[in-house]
């Protein structure tokens, strides 16, 4: 596990994307408190997928929502981009989230009243963008992810296997740089959970940086490094693969 | 299996020479299997000698083809009729090794978990990338092949998992009955498998 200096250039190429530095969490205080992270240090670099596998209750989706700006740590420090999280004020870090940071969770939170293309829309729409801009770059994150014959439908008239792409897409739409995964390929059978790790594996590769919570390892094996968290803290790493973009580019045919 | 039995199930297609079965091998497991070439030809001449294939003249080129006899064809029928029989596979070296762990002064047991647990997992890396390194229709065998080394390295995986959580909750046996149920089971597994 590498650790950044710090120093690196928010943009530059070496840059971390997400740097997690001797992260605790903790709920409660005294004797009944819980320790979900106990010091857990992580760096993930753009094009890099990281798998974070363990048992329930080791601190995996705590980690993950920690990378995310969704919960703060107790103590140690998240930044993505090179910003430090805790240092930003909650409209700046909702600002952050929406446009640089995209969540795939097993539940999907579609809005059943709007279509599958609002529902991609919906974050940039938020975020002040214009609806015609926000629906075009719905559309390629729909053709990305290979719906773009149904945006018009809604959650309720597609597939399980499509609502997960629509809540992909909706993950992916705009620039995200950092993609967060909790074990998104949970009700799916194998080949459609395949193919959403398909989708998550070709954005990294395109320069994102990735985070799959996962315990399934046939899942866990489509990321370039695994980590293993046991009771709040990483116990284990595998080595780094080299060329890790090869591994949908079909070059070594 | 049996060299043998792919052999036949290879000249069942038709007649073929020692080195035209030995690619043609390595193509259906996708090099997974490797063979040389006098395995194949001691192979061959063990089922000549058991009527299961016959030899035929030396071509031109001095190559010399074999094909397959109706004898070889009912012992390839029954191959493909016959379940694979768990106690025809080599013992499992891991589960007895840690077991051995599990008893053995002085050896760290988790890291022995931990230490498998990562280089298994990079070999799930390594054939899941392999995997996805071809998918046209034609490598469809081969990509079985893989998924069912890619099926037993995840569960090797899942059995490390639960060593590891089992391991959490042992305690050595000291002067009484302190042994937890989990290890144990781990140790019948290992029993199980050296009494094969």
């Amino acid at each position: 596990m590498t650790i950044g200096n710090g120093t690196a250039p928010p943009s530059g190429p070496d840059g971390a994307v997400l740097e997690v530095r001797d992260a605790h969490r903790t709920h409660g205080v005294g004797p009944a408190a819980v320790h979900a992270l106990r010091g857990v240090s992580l760096t993930v670099h753009p094009g890099e997928l990281v798998a974070v596998m363990g048992p329930s209750g080791s601190g995996k989706s705590t980690l993950l929502a920690l990378a995310g700006g969704l919960d703060s740590p107790t103590a140690g420090e998240v930044r993505v981009e090179d910003q430090p999280l805790g240092a930003l004020d909650r409209r700046r870090l909702a600002r952050l989230r929406r446009r640089r940071i995209g969540y795939i969770f097993q539940n999907l939170n579609l809005l059943g009243s709007l279509t599958a293309a609002e529902n991609v829309a919906l974050p940039l729409e938020l975020d002040g963008l214009g609806v015609r801009r926000a629906r075009r770059l719905a559309a390629d994150a729909l053709a990305e992810v290979g719906l773009s014959e149904l945006g018009d439908r809604f959650p309720d008239q597609l597939s399980g296997g499509q609502q997960q792409r629509v809540a992909i897409a909706r993950a992916l739409v705009g620039e995200r740089r950092l993609v967060l995964a909790d074990e998104p390929t949970g009700a799916l059978d194998s080949q459609t959970g395949e193919a959403v790790l398909h989708l998550l594996r070709r954005r990294v590769n395109a320069g994102a940086a990735g985070v799959l919570v996962t315990h399934e390892a046939r899942h866990a094996a489509w990321a370039d490094r695994v980590v293993f968290l046991r009771d709040g803290t990483l116990v284990d790493s595998t080595a780094p693969l080299a060329s890790a973009e090869q591994l949908l580019t079909g070059s070594g045919r | 299996m049996s060299i043998r039995h792919g052999l036949l199930a290879l000249l069942e297609r038709g007649q073929m020479y020692g080195y035209q079965l030995r690619t043609a091998f390595e193509e259906s497991t996708g090099s997974t299997w490797p063979l040389n070439i006098g395995q194949v030809y001691t192979t061959l001449s063990r089922l000549e000698r058991d009527g299961l294939v016959r030899s035929l003249p030396e071509s031109e080129a001095g190559q010399r083809p074999y094909e397959i006899t109706d004898a070889g064809r009912a012992d390839l029928a029954l191959w493909f009729a016959t379940p694979i029989s768990r106690n025809d596979r080599p013992r499992d070296e891991l589960a007895i090794k840690l077991a051995l762990a599990l008893t053995t002064p002085g050896v760290d047991v988790r890291s022995v978990v931990q230490t498998q647990r990562s280089a298994t997992m990079r070999t799930l890396q390594e054939l899941t990338r392999l995997k996805y390194a071809s998918d046209r229709p034609e490598d469809l065998p081969w990509r079985l092949v893989l998924d069912a080394m890619v099926f037993q390295a995840e569960a090797e995986v899942r059995w490390l998992d639960h060593c590891e959580s089992s391991l959490v909750r042992h305690r050595p046996a000291g002067p009484g009955p302190a042994i937890g149920p989990a290890p144990v089971e781990a140790v019948d597994h290992a029993d199980e498998e050296a009494r094969r």
